[in-house]
């Protein structure tokens, strides 16, 4: 199992972009393959109007309408892989762009007091839609000095008690919190074992949990596992279209149980990562919908969706008072998951509260006293 | 390093429930020698007085790996043991299936096991102290946690809380059960929120990790303890040495990972002997229980 795959991608997608400059989108995934030579097409045909003053535009418009409809089947019918590749999209829109497009006056603030300032995750005040918050989010980096600088999105232990020191600060001045989660996963080395990066992401789940302000969480790209939980337990989480989320990387996935990083695709199909699957699963809440293309294609569309998805769950959730919101999420945090009990394997049950020991009403779990055979 | 590795290696990547066993003492395995030899050093054990030693080498002391059930009867004052949610079974949320199905996994390793599920919890007095126990079996799918691993442990917290119990936890996971993809990674936060509320109510929550605590379990419910004991020579870490190692390509130190290495670096109280755990679980809740 390798995590080096990371670094594979990016070189490689390095040298595509190199070698097909002329494509705005830069890196071009298998499956784009025919809508780039629609699009290159079209470039042609404008390109030989300008020269030679032929019309062309009714070839153009035909040629667009075709690209429309073959990117919507396209991108509607997209396999969990083939989302993975456009969530790690070389071109897709990070963090620090979402955050240039929709908070005013962002204010970063740094360190976690203890060890450094860990890159791999900025926080900062900002305004959004005119809600002030604290915004926590991965920081994967565009060229490669930021990328190895911010260890392409990986953070430190420190990165995540960072976040936990900024959210205790927004809890403590009544700012809501807003975490932008873009993660291959937390960072596997020796200084983040040494710094403790388990108890780290412990800590979070565990304090997140019980903030005393509300918190929005949205996937914009990369969900990997602890690394992408550790800031994303929340009141409201939410996914961008073309994100995934995962208990582990597809490559990583394939190379325990296939042996093969190449079973990837399957792996990825196995995982149920995809926004609508999580969805189904009640892991996450919302799908916000990307410009069509994904949302490289449009940046500022998939922003203004982002920000009115964020304004709309903060305009709610600020109305709800603290006791009654930690209550909320401590019940929602709660029923994740399933199981059947009483061996009765007609029905999965559920957990339907938090009832350890409240007693059989409805078909929740039920204590059953039980001599155990030891 | 190499043989660690090794060791490590099977660890993370050993979801294959044949392999599970190696060299590993396990009661419910039906046909066994009288004797057997210690992987460490080399002495040939007489099964029962290795039992009897709670399966530790009488040689070198090594600790190996306890299945539940023995776990609870080497902890718990005889008899008091009461099981709680013992009937909680997997659902498949994802219909999981990589060479074989994760509902036919499941049915083997229950019958090689005996266990339903990964973990047991119930109430249980420990030299004479009541407390709510739970504590998990590296042998069932490498202590993976999935759903219901998940609630029983939430359910003891919120139990805990409810009596006023001390919550003792015996911990031995190689992380989230990949075959319940995401719904076991939020599980993590699950058992999180319920132990902030244990917190909250002022309850008293112990951790003993026990070989191997590792990846979604150290760094959820493993990490959270008031107090966080460890038996000798246990694995805990969060990422896969060999994920480590292809990382950053460098050596890793000498007992990386390691519950020595993890006291030395400040992230446990203390390494406790298994002869000593009932009376040093006594002990903390002597000082820190209600
Ligand atoms: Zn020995």
């Amino acid at each position: 199992m390798r995590l080096c795959w990371y670094w594979e991608i990016m070189n490689m997608a390095e040298q595509n972009a190199g070698k097909k400059g002329q494509f705005p989108g830069g890196q071009i995934l298998d499956f784009e393959r025919p809508l780039v030579q629609i699009e290159q097409q079209i470039l042609e045909l404008e390109h030989q109007q300008a020269v030679t003053g032929r019309d062309c535009t009714a070839e153009a418009r035909e040629l667009r309408s075709t690209l429309v409809t073959l990117m919507k089947k396209t991108y509607s019918n997209l396999k969990p892989w083939e989302k993975v590749q456009v969530a790690r999209h070389q071109k897709r829109p990070q963090a620090m762009d979402y955050i240039q497009m929709i908070v005013r006056d962002f204010c970063e603030i740094n360190g976690d007091r203890q060890f450094r300032n860990d890159k791999s995750i900025i926080t900062g005040l900002g305004r959004l839609a005119g809600h002030k918050c604290m915004i926590v989010a991965h920081r994967k980096g565009r060229d490669i000095k930021e990328k190895v600088e911010c260890y392409f999105g990986c953070a430190h232990p420190e990165g995540y008690r960072k976040a936990l020191l900024k959210m205790q600060l927004a809890a403590k001045f009544h700012l809501p919190v807003v975490c932008l989660i873009d993660t291959p996963g937390a960072y596997p080395g020796i200084g983040a074992e040494e710094r403790g990066i388990a108890q780290a992401i412990a800590v979070n789940l565990m304090e997140m949990s019980r903030l005393q302000t509300p918190i929005v969480c949205v996937v914009i790209a990369e969900g990997g596992s602890g690394g992408a939980l550790g800031i994303g337990v929340g009141d409201r989480i939410a996914a961008l279209e073309h994100a995934y989320y995962s208990v582990i990387t597809p490559e990583g996935c394939a190379a325990i149980l296939w042996k093969t990083a190449e079973m990837a695709p399957k792996a990825a199909e196995c995982l149920k990562l995809t926004p609508k699957d999580l969805k189904k699963l009640k892991i996450i809440d919302d799908i916000i919908p990307e410009p069509l293309g994904g949302a490289h294609r449009d940046p500022s569309v998939a922003a203004s969706n982002l920000e009115h998805y964020i304004a709309e769950s903060l305009t709610r959730l600020k109305r709800i008072p603290t006791e009654k919101l930690l209550q909320q999420r401590y019940d929602k945090i709660r029923h994740l998951g399933e199981f059947f009990q009483s061996g009765s394997a007609a029905t999965p049950v559920k957990t339907k509260r938090p009832a350890a020991l409240t007693l059989p009403v409805t078909g929740g779990p039920v204590f059953q006293s039980q001599a155990v055979r030891v | 390093m190499g043989k660690k590795n090794q060791q490590i290696d099977n660890i993370q990547a050993d979801v294959d429930t044949k392999k599970t066993q190696t060299a590993e003492v396990r009661k419910v395995d039906v046909p066994q020698g009288l004797w057997m030899k210690c992987d460490k050093c080399g002495e040939m054990l007489y099964r029962k007085e290795f039992e009897e030693n709670l399966h530790c080498c009488i040689k070198c002391n090594k600790h190996y790996r306890v299945d539940a059930r023995t776990r609870v009867e080497q902890l718990v004052d005889p008899g008091t043991f009461d099981e709680r949610l013992a009937d909680l079974t997997s659902t498949d949320p994802l219909e999981f299936k990589d060479r074989i199905s994760y509902k036919d996994r499941l049915a083997q390793v229950e019958k090689k096991t005996g266990m339903k599920e990964a973990v047991i919890i119930g109430k249980c007095y420990i030299k004479g102290r009541p407390l709510v126990l739970g504590v998990m079996d590296p042998f069932f799918i490498m202590g993976s946690m999935g759903s219901v691993v998940g609630e029983k442990i939430s359910a003891a917290a919120e139990l805990a809380c409810e009596e006023d119990l001390p919550f003792i936890m015996v911990t031995a996971s190689g992380g989230a059960r990949m075959m319940e993809g995401m719904v076991s990674l939020v599980q993590m936060a699950k058992t999180s929120a319920a132990l902030a509320r244990l917190d909250d109510n002022g309850g008293l929550y112990v951790v003993v990790m026990t070989d191997p605590t590792t990846a979604g379990v150290a760094a959820s419910f493993a990490f959270l303890g008031d107090i966080i004991i460890a038996e000798p020579g246990t694995m805990i870490g969060f990422a896969g040495p060999r994920v480590i190692w292809n990382t950053v390509k460098a050596e890793l130190p000498e007992g990386f990972q390691t519950a020595e290495f993890m006291l030395e670096h400040g992230f446990i109280d203390r390494i406790v002997d298994r002869h000593d755990l009932r009376n040093e679980i006594a002990r903390i809740i002597d000082y820190c229980g209600k």
